[in-house]
């Protein structure tokens, strides 16, 4: 007899996605509607697409979708989960979205502790807008607004959202995750769930950053991508779990006794 | 229940909760923010929502967010914060969601004063945000009659899915009126599960096959959403909604006051020009002259009808718009009236309200 040991999660829609070649988006896509399923929460769930490829996430999933406006998505989610607290609320932004036009929001968002769940899919350019650099493309890196690749001193250097809202006070859990190699996938896997958990339980709000390859506006193949993400990325991007809800303010003890 | 006396922005909070609005999101802006701090003490004690929102940008996309899930929700606001919200309100409009904002005019452009104005006439009632969609707009006179308008607001929001505004100004937020939250009926809010966000429960997930094409959804999932990238579905909708603000006509409401088949000269003015123009209308006809004030309740949509009527009397020989701003409602008095006749400006600007001695001037200089 058959046993099926890998289907399209019911939270994602049967649909063929716009997504280029070797895009992560489909990936994370996935990862968010398994963790949905595996905790039950379909049906309660509701998801805020941002502007950037993943504007049509909606056409993806097979939940409750809304469009929020260009960075507006943790406002729009706090005034949807704080008018109906039983519904799973979660964001799925980019990094103009996220990081550059919306960082006034998602700072709020995480320091009120909104018991959101933020997706925060980090390919270090603007993809949907054709390869504009974004606060989180790396210096020296070429894009169609810094062709002479990024110079700090005119830019500055990328924005650490992980880190930059792991120094707020309010409980939170806050990890780094990457979609370029199967081993990184299933770890991320495992933060997506338990931001979703952490949701569900009501507890803080979570943050789950996900590394991502854009080969079409790179210049790159989906290989070299995966490459270019491992060797430049990670060293400035290190994954893994900055903050949970459960552990003391590192933070502000370490700058307390080391004033 | 007796007539309490409240501050005009004290009043407007408690008219929403008495319209079962129980979430608020919002951020502090003069004249305005006894709105903000009232409702800080009362929603918690009606197990409401209060949110202090980190700006009007940020507030604004709360009550977009808020709409979606298909219960009352309203923002407060004044001339510089709404224009933060402009974005907001295009998306809203757009998405068709119900919710209330009140704007509590103080003078522009920029920072501006902090006094009362009508200089955010064009943004309301015209120029809201970008692309074609209206708010339904209502301009009290009076804190009682703000206290009305918001409670009804709710309704009309509901009935059109669309968002309300509530034109009030400095005037009204700061001064203490008698206010009777009893004398105003509103109904149950409506039932909206057709459409809320309420996550997908007992709604079986659908595949939504396009194959090659880029289609819209139409399952059985709630979506909100305003992009429309097809132009042919963009124009579907916009079309959807030119037919959703014409059938809005039916809630145009004016007030004439004074005899307006006497009058030689028709005032035109809304919220608080008007009620200062009432007062010399009567003063005016303590003189002799007569003059009759046609008052705009709803500035859209805009009484055209009533205005073109008052205007064609015969024993109108000249139309005065008094506001507090430098010529707006003017521009559509010209329009609806088709110019019959000559119509003349007064405005005060930068937060000074006229007083109606100098409206009284203003007519006897015409008269003459």
């Amino acid at each position: 007899m058959a046993t099926t040991i890998f289907q399209r999660p019911e939270s994602m829609s049967d649909t063929v996605t716009h997504y280029c070649p070797g895009c992560t988006h489909g990936v994370i896509h996935r990862l968010v509607a398994e963790s949905l399923d595996e905790l039950g929460l379909r049906e309660r769930a509701a998801g805020v697409a941002p502007v950037g490829c993943s504007v049509l996430a909606y056409n993806y999933f097979t939940i409750d979708f809304l469009e929020a406006a260009h960075g507006r998505a943790p406002a729009f989610a706090t005034g949807l989960k704080r008018t109906r607290p039983e519904l799973i609320v979660f964001t799925y932004q980019g990094d103009g979205d996220l990081a550059s036009i919306g960082t006034n929001e998602i700072l709020h968002a995480a320091n009120r502790g909104e018991k959101i769940t933020v997706i925060f899919v980090n390919n270090a350019i603007y993809g949907m807008t054709g390869g504009q650099m974004a606060p989180t493309t790396l210096p020296g890196q070429v894009t169609t607004t810094s062709p002479m690749g990024r110079d700090v001193e005119l830019a500055g250097w990328p924005i650490r959202m992980r880190e930059l809202l792991s120094t707020l006070r309010t409980p939170a859990y806050i990890a780094r995750g990457s979609a370029h190699s199967p081993q990184w996938i299933v770890r991320t896997k495992k933060y997506i769930k338990k931001a979703f958990e952490y949701q569900a339980n009501d507890t803080c709000f979570s943050l789950v950053e996900v590394l991502s390859t854009c080969p079409t506006n790179w210049g790159m193949t989906p290989n070299e991508s995966t490459k270019w993400l491992a060797d430049n990325m990670i060293p400035y991007y290190p994954l893994g779990e900055l903050k949970t809800p459960e552990e003391e303010d590192a933070n502000v003890k370490r700058m307390i006794s080391n004033p | 229940m007796a007539k309490k006396l409240m501050k005009g922005n004290e009043a407007i909070g408690e008219a929403a909760i008495r319209a079962g609005a129980m979430h608020y999101f919002a951020y502090p802006i003069t004249p305005q923010t006894e709105v903000a701090e009232y409702l800080a003490r009362r929603m918690p004690e009606v197990g409401g929502v209060f949110l202090q929102a980190e700006s009007e940008l940020g507030a604004a996309n709360m009550i977009f967010g808020g709409a979606s899930s298909g219960k009352r929700v309203f923002t407060s606001s004044s001339s510089p914060g709404i224009s933060l919200m402009s974005e907001a309100l295009s998306y809203i409009a757009c998405a068709e969601l119900p919710c209330v904002f009140i704007n509590v005019c103080r003078a522009g452009p920029g920072l501006g004063g902090i006094l009362p104005s009508q200089g955010d006439y064009f943004q309301a009632a015209h120029a809201s945000g970008h692309g074609d969609f209206h708010l339904l707009v209502l301009a009290p006179a009076t804190v009682q009659e703000a206290v009305e308008h918001i409670m009804v607001a709710f309704d009309l929001a509901d009935k059109y899915r669309n968002p309300v505004m509530i034109f009030a100004d400095g005037l009204i937020g700061q001064m203490m009126e008698p206010v009777d939250f009893d004398a105003i009926k509103t109904s149950e809010p409506a039932d909206h599960s057709d459409w809320a966000v309420t996550g997908a429960k007992g709604r079986p997930p659908r595949s939504i096959s396009t194959g090659s094409k880029r289609t819209h959804s139409t399952d059985d999932r709630h979506l909100v959403k305003t992009l429309y990238l097809n132009p042919a579905d963009n124009e579907k909708h916009n079309i959807h909604l030119a037919e959703k603000y014409e059938s809005m006509k039916a809630e145009v409401r004016h007030e004439i006051i004074g005899d307006i088949d006497k009058a030689t000269i028709l005032i035109t003015a809304f919220g608080t020009s008007a009620r200062v123009c009432k007062t010399a209308v009567d003063q005016l006809a303590e003189e002799g002259i007569h003059t009759a004030l046609f008052r705009p309740i709803t500035l859209f949509p805009f009484p055209e009808d009533g205005l073109r009527e008052a205007a064609e009397k015969k024993n109108v020989q000249q139309i005065l718009s008094v506001e507090m701003n430098n010529g707006q409602m003017v521009e559509d008095v010209k329009k609806y009236t088709r110019m019959a006749k000559p119509i003349h400006f007064f405005g005060r600007q930068g937060g000074i309200v006229p007083s109606p001695e100098e409206v009284v001037e203003v007519v006897k200089k015409l008269v003459k």
